[in-house]
């Protein structure tokens, strides 16, 4: 059988792409953000997952109002990044690993998840910037990937319970997949953030320390939240750490606790307070 | 900025991009969209109007646009994902927008934000 070896949550700010591309790591603005990632490189040279189960959220390059799924899960045996419009230098393409995405398919269905199945899917900077934070020496890191997409574009948003539901039962099927590889579950985006309105500028620490603290402690925290609330106390865009909140119910399927590999909160990293979270299944 | 969330209550200097505000925000939205592809961002910025058209903006729309307030895209039913792709045609940053939703410099706005490390 299939182990869940622990999970990852990093900020996907496309800024970054921009510092990598650049080489800025190492300049003042950059280094607090930039040093927290090395134990993290390490720690998976270690682990060495082989796949990587990815949920994060499309900022409208491959789904746009005309179709939106509140879930979609990939089923493609590579996945390409592609212009978003605003000049991030594209990634190599990411390898898929397409035995667990219809593994997935099959047991979220039968656990009633009414998700959208795409064999062809672009990926953006939410997916493809944390595998050049995790593996920068690699063009195309080691792994395999199953990007899970949750909507956070269209309201209403699933909820935060809902999310977390999906997360347990991506784990679940994880830990009944039959074949020995070895996975890691990520979820991208947040911290708290908010790029529109009179509040663009929005960040909210109190929370954001309070949802980490969360994540390895009392990871269903944050489902009593409604989308709205999550929009009033983490910003707009801060609602991406329900990509977290899945992440983390992957690991409550697969492990009674987790122990923290290392965490990092940063302000700010453009206008968005960024965090990073390692923890292995106990 | 109006909340248009009926019942529920308003968050201060926050639209919720729900329902309302993408029926009112589609052909706006469709048309930030397109801007994924180069020739499009190009075809936009060589006939401006003309590309408007095409995708069929409303006047408040299209003045929102020539504008570029973001404030005012956003009234007209602009989702910041796709209008973030609008900004890019320009090479605004997401400080230069923040700046200009807010009133303040792009300086003042950047120090706000190291700001909240102080919360």
């Amino acid at each position: 059988m299939a182990s869940i070896i622990g999970g990852l949550a990093t900020s996907h700010v496309p800024a970054i792409g921009g510092a990598i591309h650049k080489g800025r790591q190492a300049e003042p603005y950059w280094k607090p953000f930039f040093d927290a990632y090395p134990p993290v490189q390490r720690w998976l040279g270690e682990q060495r997952p082989d796949v990587v189960v990815v949920f994060y959220n499309d900022h409208g390059l491959n789904f746009f109002l005309d179709k939106m799924p509140t879930f979609a899960v990939g089923a493609a045996p590579r996945y390409c990044n592609a212009d978003e419009g605003w000049g991030i230098p594209t990634t190599a393409p990411l390898a898929g690993c397409e035995d667990l995405s219809w593994h997935l398919v099959e047991s979220l269905v039968a656990d009633e998840f009414d998700i959208v199945t795409c064999q062809e899917m672009l990926v953006d900077h939410a997916c493809t910037l944390p595998f050049r934070l995790f593996w920068p020496q690699d063009e195309a890191p080691p792994v395999q990937i199953v990007p899970i997409a949750i909507n956070t574009v269209l309201f209403p948003l699933p909820t935060a319970r809902r999310v977390y539901k999906l997360g347990l039962s991506v784990g679940r099927a994880i830990t009944r997949w039959a074949d020995p590889r070895r996975v890691l579950v990520m979820g991208t985006g947040g911290l708290s953030h908010q790029l529109e309105g009179e509040r663009a500028g929005f960040i909210n620490k109190r929370f954001d320390l309070a949802f980490l603290d969360s994540m390895e402690r009392n990871p269903e925290w944050a489902t009593q939240f409604s989308d709205r609330e999550l929009v009033a106390q983490a910003g707009t865009q801060g609602v991406e750490l329900l990509n977290w909140l899945a992440m983390r119910g992957a690991l409550s399927a697969a492990g009674s606790s987790v122990t923290t590999v290392h965490r990092n909160y940063h302000i700010p990293i453009s206008n968005t307070a960024a965090g990073l979270l390692a923890l292995q299944v106990a | 900025m109006t909340a248009t969330d009926g019942a529920r209550p308003a968050i201060p200097g926050t639209l919720v991009f729900d329902g309302e505000l993408a029926r009112r925000g589609y052909a706006l939205n469709k048309m930030c969209y397109s801007f994924n592809e180069r020739a499009n961002r190009d075809a936009f910025v060589a006939d401006p109007e003309s590309y408007m058209r095409r995708y069929g903006l409303s006047e408040p729309q299209a003045e929102a646009i020539r504008s570029r307030q973001v404030l005012a895209l956003l009234a007209a039913g602009g989702n910041a994902y796709y209008l973030a792709k609008f900004a890019g045609i320009f090479g605004l940053d997401m400080q230069d927008i923040g700046a200009q939703q807010t009133g303040l410099s792009k300086d003042e706005f950047k120090a706000r934000l190291v700001a909240a490390n102080q919360q």
